[in-house]
């Protein structure tokens, strides 16, 4: 299929853009493939594409049992970032940045990834030691990041409640420039366009029943379209990991938390950049579209319904309001919800499991999003070479049983506190 | 937004109350020795999709560790009932 | 004031013309009458012009008389009360209104980026993700541009000076909406003793019966209402909400609903807030949120003087205004010819009905041809042409495809009506999802009656009014259990209705199935092609349903458009999730009062007013304001903690204690219990002593410390930090609760029972025995960690020997009533030894100096052999983390330990932060050796210091390492020493 350009679009446009061609095809299902992986979302997408260019395995099926990107790559607050301080956690997230940084090429698809920064406010000196640690652990790995003051801050973005006597006062921020959003449904379509060029079978209403085994090993799966066999097979299904884990006979140390999120009415430009508040959490950004982008914590209990309640929406504005007084007037449009693997220490998995033939992708709590392209890139150099990726080695399965847990917030094994 | 029955206080938001999680779990015996025992414990959950057995605290009521039948797709909630089973029956 | 005759307003109507209200729209002043709507006080002043589109920047004109405008949307007030978006159909009018236009520039209707419209055949479906993408990072310059061109209303970053509150309801019976349906619902319910509450968004209730002409049995549906209004009174039971919306319908009948207290009037009461958010926790719900008119789609449906037939006839039956004087019907519904007719007679040219049917009821028919009217049967609209407003249109006999010819019928509007669709919003939000009903062509409710909630009227398919009077008596009685069968949704029997969303042509111009979004047919033909074929493909795709109506006008067609293009059966097509709100929600309403300064609860020490009155300056800590320091002489707080740090070694100094949790433990089981919750051994302890005590979580790490007092064989008294007050309060009576009941051990969180201060010093012992005469306080009477209870003159006093700051120490408490008494005895009992009070700054810089740890070292990621407390752990007995802490990675020999560090040069400040890293010159990079966690100038040791956190630590004492700070540019050559620097000995605190 042709290339997506400006002459492209040009020549579609006199012809009354009746000569598109599909994305993606819409294959039938094989009855083989060399690997397998379970979930269409943009882990699963982004895994098929590396598997392929990366490593020349194109014989891949990615089976989704809805619609591609229906999932957490469909419901998140598209912000990307990479300033996560823990060994394991940085180097992860900072290559995912380099990928980000050149996705819409690599994928000739407009991801609308946008550096307009992202600060990290604190509002107490402990939380302000904890950014300068932070901070330099960043610029130690080649990252960087900045440590900006309340005054600074107030000279770039206006509206913010900036008085010393607020309740909680912003003392200043860790700001990464090259921080920022981007438009998450390309990034699954991106993906699933890239693997499909690359011969990649996308299969799309295709439910997962059950795993075929031979002896200790898994060799297949069952499923609504068929019986298909793989020597390999991944899941990416975060949010609903448990549950997939479960019919290959795995516990995970996963709960599954909704976490909701909300867009407002279109506004021309109101807000430039991409903030995360250290106290009373609020995040928010404002979309090309206008549409200011909000969220906050998880509702807190295990959840599958991708919706969330009340007391967690009103806690999540009051805390932007507080923040942004300006909010205040401003209306909500749309509240979603997505379902969060909550891992027992906050931080992913990527690895081979214990049964022979199966990998696991999950476990990504809030930071699925941002992490999109270095998880499909590190699970399929897991996958492919059986051994995990430099960027991915920390984040083993027995990490928790042999106690090396990666815990940005030190939270421990209280999944709903990370 | 949850309502739970708290069999103390009665109907109650959820707002009062602070998640516990899965309470089909049994904590190992004190004793326990076992690093695998400890960590199936800690670490593992079943984390279904339906029905669920799980604590909340009451922590702006009485401050009882309830159990509470919930199904974790619908909200639907069908049981509370004292964690301590001995609790509410002097 | 006497305004001149309005060209579009008739006779009739709700508006009371005795009040007539002076507004204005883009700077020009209007007026229009109490009762009326923006929008109608536009029309009635021949406006239909009202805004441009979002992407084509098209003239946009009024469509709906509610909240499925697309198109309306104004700006709305100044300064800092601007607030975009505000739809005009739905906005009352009052006087000193003041609208603008939005999203063109420089004049609504010289719009610059209408060259947009030029480049349109470019702009279609997923064509921002085809290109912008040259050179890499280009994307951020166009970004800016097409940010700006985006976007519909514009907000201010001014602060928002209106409030808003919150209201808790419960009730038996919740009805939203108060047409016939809910209007019957409510009033079946009330008569049955019920505790009813009826809602209703707009500011008059009547529903549809405002909006047309109808009849109820045998009367006029005004009459009708009149009496139901009267009755409505009488009952005590009802309580009735006007401008209040029903946004969002959540587990357990717990029903989200906004009410619009003050947003119509012209000079709003500043004790009421602006818009009140109400919780209502309902036994039963009963849903009667009628139907929305459904459009059809042809080409340029878009311009102005194009809308919906039901609006225009809400326009005129409701607020005496005329839409158009010479209007074309498109219609394929029986009551659109009523208002035709309705028109003709009162004198309006009706230039056309084009009806898409071929056999129309003969009545109609009979009347049509009586009144003159020119009927187009069999024949559809195919396109509009005009220039900011509509002036003719081309119809075309429906059979006769795509291609065929036809007529062009000029017109100043065109009023259609194909079909209704029911407002399933609420019941699909609570995960019940919407089924297509053929005979409707349409959707109902998935559920007509529930345990918990039941659809009336016309959300329920019922269209005569009498039915829908009649069914939702039905459900309300079945809710309230009057009787037992359940009504169910009205099927109507399936005829061959032609296809409300027809093949046009590409020549017809652009057909919009989302005309805020500007989504055409094509966008979602080109979906199809382009390989997005589910409902929610196409939606995010085109962004079709997502712009501020969500879809309210346009998803119905686009999903009859998808199952014609997909040629599958509409029913197996599902329907995208609908979304709380139901309407736009007010960010404020949501927040409610706890913003600003109550945006979380403030915890204050009952020695607070004290502190605030000996001139403290306070910080925040958690919830807590706690005093930070003292100034004197207009000392910073770095000066000031110097100096208080110095004060406390040389003499005796004074702080709060008051926020650490405190726990009364008691118990026969109560030493068992501390001995499985801590790691140390407690059993041993004797009444009267208090020991120190460290805990684990479950996986081993360290949770809390402080310490436990006995005050009897069976009675502890416990301290926690203040940051983990409540989650160990929560952890223990988890363990009691949950998994040890066979403990008898009672807890209860005395934190707020009681305030407590310390006095440390080498004088503490001379301040409390000036403070309170007669008590011994020697050593061999309250040796170190010796514990004392007595009353002084009435005060209740409990004392402890500890020590955080390593010299001689007492924490004296008190019941917090009493604190200030307290307070006052010790500063007078201080005055003889010079004591000083110090704030949490000093406190820190001295517990710094005796290497105790704190909030920074206990991060939740140290082990108690990390922080150099490992012996602390019994081997004799088992406690919560003592087989987890033993994992592999837990007792690594690379693990970080607390080690003290001081800079080679003492004169150079750390700070907390800064990255360990090996001293052998070698450059400084990635994760090293650990960090900074805690820094202060030491008085005693004339020099700064830190604690850190060290990969192996205690091994490296006595060598130099480097302490790097890429952000402050620094990095310094640092001596790793044992975190106690002063008095390692202790010999000071068993003075």
């Amino acid at each position: 299929m042709a290339r997506y350009s400006a002459f492209e679009i040009f020549k579609q446009a006199l012809s009354g853009h009746k000569n598109w061609a599909s994305a993606w095809r819409d294959p039938v299902p094989k009855e083989k493939y060399d690997v397998i992986i379970i979930g269409g979302g943009g882990h699963g997408l982004a895994t098929a594409y590396y598997l392929a260019k990366e490593h020349g395995i194109r014989n891949v099926a990615v089976l989704e049992k809805g619609w591609l990107g229906g999932g957490n790559t469909g419901r998140n607050t598209t912000i990307v970032r990479s300033n996560y301080m823990i060994e394991g956690n940085t180097g992860f997230y900072e290559h995912s940045m380099k990928l980000w940084e050149n996705l819409s090429q690599e994928l000739n698809y407009n991801v609308m990834f946008s550096q307009r920064g992202q600060y990290n406010t604190f509002h107490n000196p402990g939380q302000m030691d904890v950014a300068r640690r932070r901070a330099n652990t960043l610029r130690l790995n080649g990252i960087e990041a900045e440590l900006i003051t309340a005054k600074e801050m107030q000279a770039r973005v206006p509206g913010l409640d900036y008085s010393a006597n607020a309740r909680f006062p912003i003392l200043g921020a860790m700001y990464q420039r090259r921080a920022g959003t981007a438009r998450h449904d390309a990034v699954a379509w991106g993906y699933a366009r890239g693997a499909d060029q690359l011969g990649v079978d996308i299969i799309q209403n295709c439910e997962v029943e059950e795993f075929i085994r031979d002896k200790d090993r898994i060799i297949g799966v069952r499923t609504n379209r068929g019986e298909m066999r793989a020597a390999k097979i991944g899941m990416a299904v975060a949010g609903h990991s448990s549950h997939v884990a479960a019919k290959a006979g795995l516990r995970l140390p996963i709960e599954s938390h909704v976490l909701q999120a909300f867009v407002s009415e279109p506004l021309k430009p109101i807000f430039d950049t991409v903030i995360s508040f250290g106290a009373a959490h609020f995040y928010i950004s404002q979309s090309d579209k206008g549409g200011l982008v909000m969220g906050g914590d998880i509702d807190g209990y295990n959840s599958y319904a991708q919706k969330g309640g009340m007391p967690t929406m009103e806690h999540v504005f009051a805390a932007g309001v507080s923040f942004l007084p300006y909010l205040s007037r401003l209306k909500v449009l749309r509240q979603w919800g997505g379902i969060m693997d909550m891992s027992m220490d906050g931080s992913p998995i990527i690895c081979k499991s214990p049964i022979d033939g199966f990998y696991i992708n999950a476990g990504w709590c809030y930071g699925g999003f941002k992490a999109t392209p270095a998880s499909g890139w590190c699970f399929a150099h897991t996958i492919a070479k059986d051994e995990p990726h430099e960027f991915n080695e920390k984040f083993r399965l027995d990490r928790f049983s042999r106690g090396y847990p990666i815990d940005e917030r030190g939270a421990g094994p209280t999944p709903n506190a990370h | 937004m949850l309502r739970i029955d708290c069999p103390f206080c009665g109907l109650r938001d959820e707002t009062e109350f602070v998640y516990g999680g899965d309470a089909s779990r049994k904590r190992p015996d004190l004793q326990e020795t076992s690093q695998d025992v400890w960590n199936d414990h800690v670490f593992l959950r079943d984390n279904p999709k339906g029905p669920h057995l799980e604590y909340w605290f009451h922590q702006h009521g009485c401050r009882s560790w309830l159990k509470v039948q919930r199904d974790v797709a619908t909200h639907e909630i069908t049981d509370v009932r004292f964690a301590d089973k001995e609790k509410g029956q002097g | 004031m006497s305004p001149k005759p309005q060209k579009f307003r008739t006779g009739g109507g709700r508006i009371d013309r005795l009040k007539p209200l002076r507004f204005k729209f883009d700077g020009h002043e209007l007026y229009g009458y109490e009762g009326d709507t923006l929008a109608s006080a536009l029309l009635a002043n021949g406006q239909h012009l009202v805004g441009r589109s979002f992407k084509y920047h098209r003239p946009r004109g009024i469509y709906t008389a509610g909240v499925d405008e697309p198109n309306a949307l104004v700006g709305l007030g100044t300064k800092d009360q601007v607030t975009p978006n505000v739809q005009a159909t739905s906005q009352e009018l009052y006087t000193g209104l003041t609208a603008v236009s939005q999203n063109r520039w420089p004049s609504l209707k010289l719009d610059a980026l209408s060259v947009n419209s030029l480049f349109s055949r470019f702009l279609s479906a997923g064509f921002y993700y085809k290109t912008f993408m040259w050179p890499a990072g280009a994307w951020e310059f166009y970004e800016k541009f097409i940010r700006r061109a985006a976007g519909i209303g514009k907000g201010t970053h001014l602060p928002d000076p209106d409030s808003y509150e919150h209201v808790h309801k419960h009730t038996d019976l919740l009805v939203i909406g108060s047409g016939p349906a809910g209007l019957t619902a409510a009033l079946t319910a009330a008569e049955a003793g019920k505790q009813v509450i009826l809602v209703e968004q707009d500011f008059e209730l009547g529903g549809s019966l405002l909006n047309r002409p109808l009849t109820v049995g045998n009367i006029s549906g005004e009459d009708w209402l009149k009496r139901r209004l009267s009755e409505l009174e009488v009952f005590k039971n009802v309580t009735v909400l006007t401008r209040t919306t029903a946004f969002g319908f959540y587990e357990q009948n717990l029903v989200g609903c906004v009410e619009k207290v003050q947003d119509h009037l012209s000079i709003p009461n500043l004790h009421v807030p602006r818009q009140r958010l109400y919780h209502i926790r309902a036994q039963k719900v009963v849903l009667a949120t009628g139907a929305l008119e459904r459009p059809f789609l042809f080409g340029n449906n878009d311009l102005p003087g194009i809308m919906l037939s039901s609006a225009a006839e809400t326009y005129l039956h409701r607020f005496g205004v005329l839409t158009g004087h010479r209007p074309i019907f498109y219609t394929n519904q029986d009551a659109a010819y009523d208002f035709a007719f309705a028109l003709k007679t009162g004198g309006t040219e009706v230039a056309a009905i084009v009806d898409p049917r071929r056999d129309i009821p003969s009545a109609l028919f009979q009347k049509t041809r009586a009144l003159g009217i020119p009927l187009y049967p069999g024949s559809r609209i195919v396109r509009a042409e005009g220039y900011q407003r509509v002036r003719k249109v081309l119809l075309q006999p429906v059979k006769s495809g795509r291609d065929g010819k036809g007529i062009w019928r000029d017109c100043d509007s065109v009023l259609h009506s194909a079909g209704w669709n029911p407002v399933v919003h609420l019941q699909s939000q609570r995960g019940i999802k919407p089924v297509f009903d053929p005979g409707l062509n349409s959707y109902l409710p998935g559920a007509g009656i529930t345990a918990d909630h039941g659809c009336a009227g016309s959300l329920a398919g019922y269209e005569e009014t009498d039915a829908v009077v009649s069914q939702a008596r039905k459900v309300a009685k079945y809710l309230i259990g009057q009787i037992k069968t359940a009504p169910r949704n009205y099927k109507k029997p399936v005829h061959d209705t032609p296809p409300v969303v027809s093949d046009n042509s590409p020549k017809s111009g652009k057909t919009f199935v989302d005309l805020q979004h500007d989504v055409t047919t094509a966008d979602i033909a080109q979906a199809q092609l382009e390989g997005f074929k589910s409902v929610e493909h196409v939606k995010r795709y085109t962004t079709q349903g997502m712009a501020s109506d969500q879809g309210k006008l346009g998803n119905v067609n686009t999903l009859e458009l998808l199952a014609n293009l997909k040629g599958e059966d509409q029913a197996l097509l599902g329907t995208t999730t609908f979304r709380p709100p139901f309407t736009p929600l007010t960010i404020g309403a949501i927040a409610g009062r706890s913003v600003g300064a109550e945006l979380s609860p403030t915890r204050l020490s009952p020695f607070h007013e004290c502190h605030r009155r000996a001139g403290a300056e306070f910080i925040t800590a958690g919830d807590w304001i706690r005093s930070w320091y003292y100034p004197k002489g207009g000392e910073d707080v770095i000066a000031a903690y110097i100096r208080e740090t110095g004060a406390v070694r040389k003499s005796v100094g004074m702080v709060d204690v008051s926020s650490l949790g405190k726990i009364d433990i008691q118990g026969p089981d109560a030493a068992e219990f501390l001995n499985r919750v801590y790691i140390n051994g407690w059993k041993a302890l004797p009444i009267g002593k208090a020991r120190y005590g460290l805990m684990l979580r479950d996986d081993g790490m360290v949770m809390d410390d402080g310490t436990t007092w006995r005050l009897g064989e069976n009675h502890f008294f416990m301290t926690t930090t203040t940051t983990g007050a409540a989650a160990v309060m929560r952890h223990m009576e988890y363990l009691l609760q949950v998994d040890w009941p066979e403990l008898k051990v009672n807890l209860t969180s005395v934190t707020d029972e009681w305030g407590g201060m310390a006095i440390a010093g080498p004088s503490s012992r001379k301040v409390l025995e000036s403070s309170f005469q007669g008590i011994d306080f020697s050593t061999e009477a309250v040796p170190h960690m010796g514990f004392l209870e007595f009353e002084s003159d009435g005060l209740p006093v409990r004392i402890c020997r500890l020590s955080f700051s390593g010299e001689l120490a007492y924490e004296v408490y008190t019941r917090a009533g009493y604190a200030e008494l307290l307070w006052d005895q010790l500063m007078e009992g201080g005055k003889p030894h010079d004591m000083i009070l110090y704030g949490s700054e000093a406190l820190g810089a001295l517990r710094i100096e005796k290497g105790h740890v704190a909030g920074p070292e206990l991060d939740g990621r140290t082990t108690a052999d990390d922080l150099g407390l490992g012996r602390m752990q019994s081997s004799k007995k088992a406690y919560v983390g003592n087989i987890l802490k033993e994992r592999e990675g837990l007792i690594a020999e690379t693990r970080e330990q607390l080690v003290g560090l001081m800079p080679v040069e003492g004169a150079v400040a750390l700070k907390a932060g800064f990255i360990l890293f090996e001293g052998d010159g070698s450059e400084p990079k990635g994760h090293g050796l650990g960090h900074v966690t805690s820094v202060t100038f030491s008085p005693a040791l004339g020099r700064h210091i830190a604690l850190g956190l060290l990969s192996e630590g205690r091994a490296r004492e006595g060598t130099l390492i480097r302490a790097v700070s890429p952000v402050d540019d620094m990095s310094v050559d640092v001596k790793v020493c044992s975190p106690h620097f002063y008095d390692p000995e202790g010999e000071r605190m068993h003075a």
